[in-house]
């Protein structure tokens, strides 16, 4: 009988996860690459703005809005105790615009946008239609990825404004309609303590959430066909959805505290 | 002597443990059918995935034209693999595309024709293909044959040299398979294309096909006419033809 060595399972786990790393970095690179190959793909490019931004709309609006209510809520009565009830716009404003804006956008889009697109591409890989686009001398990572990439670059920001701009309002709601806050210091308070740096970070971050969650997923569907438990057809697909969303969502808060870190 | 049109030279491929090719060698004529049967599990789809360069072989040599597909140059691998087509054992069409859409796929992404000359050319295969009128139609909305019809379509639409077809007949009845059977024989004969098709349909693939290769246990145990297999009386390839277990 054959003896394996203690650090052989050890070795295999690392080895397959750079495998698997240097792997979604190529096919990364791949994407952006094609980004700048004529002719540009703007009409596929449109198809995914309606799909990734256009139909997230009414969630992002509906989670920012509730998002700010919350945080006004929650800010007034801790705020109170000390008696600084008046900076509830800053402390709303602020929290969305630097943290909570960019990361619940980025999540809320990997939970609607993002787990259809590792559905679709993973039945397009089990369904052969990969293949078939090997064969036609398409190249399908080109067809699949970067049209969704450019897209993503494009919505994910337009998105977080917005959820910004209704969790301030939502913000506004609780604390100044229900809770009394002046509504001039309210405004005030937001517009004095948000500057141009805390909008650009926050944009910033949403464009590397951007990358990260549609590499994620994509990459998730692409490579469906070789997941480590060996599952294929439809539960290959299942499985390669709920480990995109869930990836998505773990770097997506890695990457928000080392951006955050590099930002203050 | 001619140099075969596709050949296969001790060609090996392993994936994980399982060796699925153990050394095949094969000829494959030019402007003629030839069809791959075997058992399942064979290696006949992966055989064919070798001509399409959709796998590499571990050992061996692929040679279309007498080039090594595998290994030559970025461009000169494209011109070649240009020169062919693949229809899948389930169509592969893209079911966000309209039937027109994936039949011009080929041309819009990667030809520099107009718009205007796309749509003459599908519009002529689909003619051809009597599939007239469900341009704006998705696959899913289609029948199984028509699905097919519009898969041979897209395949024909590059004018390719060769054709390779994945178990063609796959899931439909006696009235439909006997239909895409001739409609391949029908469209050979008019375009001329090198046709490849993997295969159970037997015996009904000998009428169609010109050259038979039985593929066993990862080697190609015979090469023939359609009379020569049914007349061998090599015990293996005997016991396949009449549907038994080989023993020894």
């Amino acid at each position: 009988m054959m003896r394996t060595c203690f650090f052989e399972p050890i070795g295999r786990f690392f080895s397959k996860h750079i495998e698997s790393a240097g792997r979604m970095f190529l096919f990364f690179a791949s994407g952006i690459r094609q980004i700048f190959v004529t002719p540009f793909q703007a009409g596929k490019v449109l198809d995914q703005i309606l799909f990734i931004g256009a139909r997230s709309f009414f969630v992002i609006l509906l989670t920012g809005i509730f998002t700010g209510m919350v945080l006004g809520l929650q800010g007034y009565y801790t705020l109170v105790t000390f008696g600084s009830e008046a900076v509830l716009g800053a402390a709303v404003a602020l929290t969305l615009i630097r943290e909570l804006g960019p990361v619940l956008t980025a999540i809320m889009i990997t939970a609607r946008a993002g787990s259809a697109m590792t559905a679709e591409i993973g039945v397009m890989r089990m369904s052969e239609q990969i293949d078939a686009l090997f064969t036609m001398h398409i190249n399908p990572v080109r067809f699949v990825f970067t049209p969704r990439i450019v897209a993503a670059i494009i919505s994910f920001p337009l998105l977080t404004a917005l959820f910004d701009v209704v969790g301030i309002l939502g913000g506004y709601l609780s604390g100044s309609l229900l809770l009394g806050i002046n509504e001039t210091l309210y405004m005030d308070k937001v517009i004095q303590s948000v500057n141009i740096a805390d909008i650009w970070g926050g944009f910033f971050k949403s464009v590397v959430f951007a990358l990260v969650v549609i590499t994620v997923c994509s990459y998730r569907g692409y490579y469906s066909h070789l997941n480590r438990q060996g599952e294929f057809g439809a539960k290959g697909v299942s499985l390669a959805t709920t480990r995109a969303v869930v990836q998505s969502c773990v770097c997506i808060l890695i990457c928000d505290y080392v951006i955050t870190s590099f930002l203050v | 002597m001619t140099t075969p049109f596709i050949e296969f030279k001790d060609v090996k491929k392993r994936f994980g443990s399982q060796e699925v090719l153990r050394g095949v060698n094969l000829s494959i004529p030019k402007g003629c059918i030839t069809a791959v049967i075997g058992k399942s599990g064979t290696g006949k789809s992966v055989l064919l995935k070798h001509i399409a360069g959709l796998v590499k072989e571990d050992f061996g040599q692929v040679l279309i034209q007498g080039e090594p597909l595998n290994h030559l140059p970025g461009e000169k691998a494209l011109a070649l693999k240009k020169t062919m087509s693949y229809m899948f054992q389930d169509n592969a069409l893209f079911d966000f595309l309209t039937v027109f859409d994936n039949i011009a796929l080929p041309l819009s992404e990667t030809s520099r024709m107009s718009k205007m000359q796309i749509k003459k050319k599908v519009h002529t295969r689909m003619s051809q293909l009597s599939i007239e009128g469900i341009d704006q139609k998705y696959p899913s909305e289609l029948s199984g044959g028509m699905r097919k019809r519009v898969a041979l379509a897209r395949a024909l639409v590059t004018d390719p040299e060769i054709i390779l077809f994945d178990e063609p007949t796959t899931g439909l009845d006696p009235v439909r398979k006997n239909n895409v059977h001739h409609m391949i024989r029908q469209y050979q004969k008019k375009f001329g294309f090198t046709a490849v098709i993997v295969s159970h349909d037997i015996p009904d693939i000998f009428d169609l096909a010109q050259h038979i290769a039985l593929l066993d246990e990862g080697v190609i145990i015979f090469e023939g006419t359609g009379q020569e297999i049914l007349h061998s009386k090599t015990g293996k390839v005997h016991a396949f033809i009449q549907g038994k277990d080989y023993f020894v």
